[in-house]
């Protein structure tokens, strides 16, 4: 059940009601953390590292006014 | 700079981050990884632009900041998070309490103004100083200080304090916190 936390909280910081304490602020902190670094630790995304590696081709003449822009166009901006 | 190996190199290591900061931001991973690639077709349609030896990752971060904002603005956030897919982009599939935990923390972060959950997670999760971050959102150093502090202020309300309320699906939580905090 979801009980532990908050009475463990309350027990540890007692009359400090609207104080940012160093256990609920480190409590967060964690939180935050445990959040992103579950999206980080997904690492690259195939799309992304497709979409990217489009562009290493290189431009054979740049001359003829064709950017790189046809790369990007495919890869269904929406 | 041109569009060197090394630079894209770069580009594609920043790509968890961006990713988080973006589910972070919109709360959800579809929108998130949309924002990511629309980010990096700027990023390199606009490299020219980019310093060399500046901060990548920040150059990178306040892009996909201003694109999530003006997007935001035209949604008004139309699709909430509704059935949690954020939970759905996550790889481990968390036991049912930490999954409820988090759930709840997502929830709180959510009801957090814009302006301070962004300032929150660059600074508290993407690791960025508050110089950057204040550069990323455009604003003073000072703002970023105090958006962080009011957001850590309110998180803590909602989350620990007195937010059961907040979280009014919740009787059980509500009634253990009520029952016996004394």
């Amino acid at each position: 059940m979801k009980d532990v936390k908050p009475q463990a909280i309350r027990t540890a910081a007692p009359g400090k009601q609207g104080g940012l304490n160093a256990e609920i602020q480190s409590r967060i902190g964690h939180q935050l953390r445990a959040m992103y670094d579950d999206v980080v630790r997904q690492g690259v995304p195939d799309r992304f590292a497709e979409l990217i590696r489009k562009l290493d081709v290189p431009n054979p003449d740049p001359q003829l006014g064709s950017t790189g822009d046809q790369a990007n166009k495919n890869d269904g901006r929406e | 700079m041109p569009l060197t190996n090394a630079l894209r190199d770069d580009i594609l290591a920043s790509v968890p981050s961006l990713r988080a900061f973006a589910i972070s931001l919109s709360g959800n991973g579809d929108r998130a990884d949309d924002l990511v690639q629309e980010t990096l077709l700027r990023a390199l349609a606009n490299i020219d632009s980019f310093q060399p030896g500046s901060n990548l990752p920040a150059w990178l971060f306040t892009i996909l900041r201003n694109l999530f904002r003006s997007d935001y603005r035209k949604r008004r956030r139309e699709v909430e998070d509704a059935d949690g897919s954020y939970a759905k982009t996550l790889k481990t599939q968390p036991t049912q309490n930490a999954h409820l935990e988090f759930e709840e923390f997502r929830a709180a972060l959510e009801k957090l103004p814009q302006d301070q959950r962004e300032a929150l997670i660059l600074v508290g999760a993407s690791g960025f100083s508050y110089e950057d971050a204040a550069a990323i959102c455009g604003c003073a150093v000072g703002t970023i200080k105090s958006r962080v502090n009011r957001a850590r202020s309110k998180l803590s309300a909602l989350l620990y304090v007195d937010g059961a309320d907040d979280f009014g699906p919740d009787d059980t939580v509500r009634a253990v916190i009520g029952g016996s905090g004394g």
